[in-house]
């Protein structure tokens, strides 16, 4: 989104959402304070304890995986575009049957703290591990970054204002909450922070979904067609078409996102270690399940939300849903269904709905933070640099400072980039784990063969390709909407580099195996199958 | 800096296991009741991953090259495109409810006496 082109909400209200953004803000840090007073080993800190039941990790995933960029977003696209809108959370949704079916239960049981600590099982630890984190750092910075610069125009835009300095502001603020929540809260904290805010999210969804099905008494026809009719574009606004696939290039653009959201959930760090929060391979399961439900239930709605937004609310030429590139939708809308601006009703709704998003800001980047950190400290400093050497002490102080010194990167960072257009940033981190962390994991599972050069083949293969590709791509450079205007060094058409950056990542992977002569991964590939499919040896959940 | 004293411990985490984990997994996976537990998880995983993603990339494809299709009007407001959506999800709720059952009913009794036959023998 283009922070620029922003305007404010109307401020009536904004003693209200300043007051339910605090109270966000005090709910959160109480449980900080609580978990980490709870949090003394490594696993309480990287893990939770193991002790989340699959209910609770459902509720958390749902909670890391639903950004304020799909909750304002998707609803947001869908009040402009219409049915393109809507195709975003299709590709979200499918995406989990990908954890469900190959990655979580089989992760959990082999893995300890982080995405490498699977590959590291039978691979030489510190190739693999030092791959593995980097591509767990770039991914998470790409999408903590997205998330920031997007907070501190949403909050702008939910509070009212429209300044440089409240911007920066929030976004510092944002910064520091999150690192406070992954320094003392560890995954505990972190974790709590997340159910919250799904339960938030998931209420005020549903209240504005039911409050606008009433005025359509509960008939999506309706709805659909009053949609289209005040959208101008009619019967087109329900079909496909508005938004993607104009032409060749767009279609094929269209093919390579729908490829990378629907192979790059599985691939996703701060989603993998949250599988780690289980006790078992079985609540890995369960919480994939409710996470499914949940996120499912929750797309079905933003579907109502952004039709409902295109019915009730103004989208033409120069409104607030067209200024802020759709963000405002949902907020606009919950407004209209209160009452109106001006009214009790309206006010509250809207200040819910802005207390909702910033609790959803506040709990994804949080979850991108630890899984940097924990990455650094787990992979980086206690595996590759002390050679397993270091002691749990050391390394948990590590985790902290890590966190610390990620959060005040992405401060500083995220306060420039303001400037300029990073929406493809999340586009990219979902290329970049289909590319290159999810080649790696399932050939770790079901090839005998795969070794260590063919896990840092697919690994920096994938990863180097995807950014190689959108920097050379119109995203980067060449038109009006590009990270930079005035150049044109685009030559790849394609703004989502999957279709090709997918493959390739595989293709590296099964080269790089067969180039190698290590035969030492293969004789424990039947250890690593009997430890995932049965948790022999497997982590077990910490005990107070 | 490989330290002299432990060799092997730049070729994997498993090294750092005593060598009667080894044993036992080696052991467990040549038992009948761990290939027939692979052997049913493949079945299902392998099948449905298949199956999701080629009704997936059914669906994009038919978004970008089959728009008249798509456009067809089934009822009401209502058009094949959002059907053919909605159907996205139904699939992937049912693909999940399924693994489940299969899961709870088919994998899990043998994982778990797999997992206590390797706790009992590894003494945990």
């Amino acid at each position: 989104m283009n922070a620029a082109l922003l305007v404010p909400l109307a401020t009536g209200n904004r003693a209200l959402t300043i007051g339910l953004f605090l109270a966000v803000v005090a709910v959160t840090l109480y449980i900080t304070f609580w978990a980490s007073r709870q949090s003394k080993t490594a696993a309480d800190y990287y893990a939770g304890g193991r002790s989340f039941t699959g209910f609770q990790n459902g509720l958390a995933v749902s909670g890391d995986y639903m950004s304020a960029a799909s909750f304002l977003g998707i609803s947001g696209a869908i009040a402009l575009y219409g049915y393109d809108g809507f195709l975003y959370s299709i590709g979200f949704l499918v995406a989990w049957l990908v954890a469900l079916l190959l990655v979580a239960e089989l992760l959990r049981n082999s893995g300890r703290f982080t995405m490498a600590d699977q590959l590291a099982y039978r691979m030489r630890q510190t190739p693999v591990r030092t791959a593995a984190a980097t591509s767990t750092i770039v991914v998470s910075i790409f999408y903590l970054l997205a998330q920031m610069v997007g907070a501190g125009a949403l909050v702008g835009l939910l509070l009212g204002v429209d300044s440089a300095g409240v911007k920066n502001l929030v976004i510092v603020l944002v910064g520091a909450l999150m690192i406070i929540y992954v320094t003392f809260g560890g995954m505990k904290g972190t974790t709590w922070v997340q159910i919250v805010k799904a339960v938030l999210l998931m209420t005020g969804t549903l209240l504005i979904t039911v409050l606008v099905l009433a005025k359509f008494s509960f008939n999506l026809s309706e709805l659909l067609g009053a949609a289209a009719d005040k959208s101008g574009k009619g019967e087109a606004f329900l079909q496909p078409g508005q938004l993607y696939g104009k032409d060749l290039t767009g279609k094929l653009d269209f093919l390579s996102l729908g490829l990378a959201l629907v192979l790059g959930t599985a691939g996703l760090p701060h989603i993998l270690i949250r599988f780690y929060t289980t006790p078992t391979a079985r609540a890995a399961r369960k919480s994939v399940l409710w996470a499914i439900g949940l996120i499912g239930s929750f797309y079905l709605m933003t579907l109502v939300l952004g039709f409902g937004a295109a019915a009730l609310v103004d989208t033409g030429k120069g409104s607030q849903i067209q200024t802020s590139a759709g963000n405002a939708a949902s907020p606009l809308l919950a407004q209209a269904v209160g009452g109106g601006e001006g009214t009790l009703g309206g006010s509250v709704l809207l200040a819910l709905i802005s207390a909702v998003a910033f609790a959803t800001i506040l709990a994804v980047v949080a979850g991108l933070t630890l899984t940097s950190a924990s990455s650094v400290a787990h992979d980086l400093y206690a595996n590759v640099f002390k050679k397993g050497q270091a002691s749990e002490q050391s390394e948990l102080r590590v985790a902290r400072i890590a966190a610390f010194v990620i959060g005040s990167i992405a401060i500083l960072l995220a306060i420039p980039a303001q400037r300029l257009n990073i929406a493809f940033l999340v586009a990219l981190a979902f290329a970049v784990a289909a590319s290159a962390n999810l080649p790696a994991l399932l050939y770790n599972l079901f090839w005998r063969r795969f070794n260590t050069r063919g896990a840092t083949f697919s690994i920096y293969g994938g990863l180097i390709m995807a950014v190689f590709l959108v920097t050379f791509s119109p995203v980067v450079s060449g038109t009006a909407t590009s990270l930079f205007t005035t150049v044109d060094f685009a030559w790849f058409p394609l703004r989502n580099p999957g279709l090709i950056s997918i493959p390739f990542g595989f293709l590296c992977g099964y080269l790089g195996t067969l180039i190698s002569k290590e035969t030492h991964s293969a004789e424990r590939y039947d250890e690593l199958s009997v430890r995932a499919l049965t948790g022999a040896g497997a982590e077990k959940a910490v005990v107070h | 800096m490989a330290d002299r004293t432990t060799p092997t411990y730049e070729s994997g985490e498993a090294d750092r296991l005593p060598a009667r984990d080894h044993e036992l997994y080696n052991r467990i996976a040549q038992e009948s009741d761990f290939i027939e537990l692979r052997r049913r998880y493949r079945s299902f995983a392998f099948p449905a991953t298949i199956a999701f993603m080629v009704w997936y990339l059914t669906y994009i494809i038919c978004n970008n090259w089959a728009r008249d299709f798509m456009d067809t009007i089934l009822v009401g407001n209502i058009n094949v495109a959002l059907v053919f959506g909605l159907l996205q999800f139904v699939s992937t709720f049912a693909i999940a409810y399924f693994y489940a059952r299969h899961a709870n009913k088919s994998l899990d009794p043998l994982a778990t006496e797999l997992r206590d036959e390797f706790e009992r023998e590894a003494g945990r």
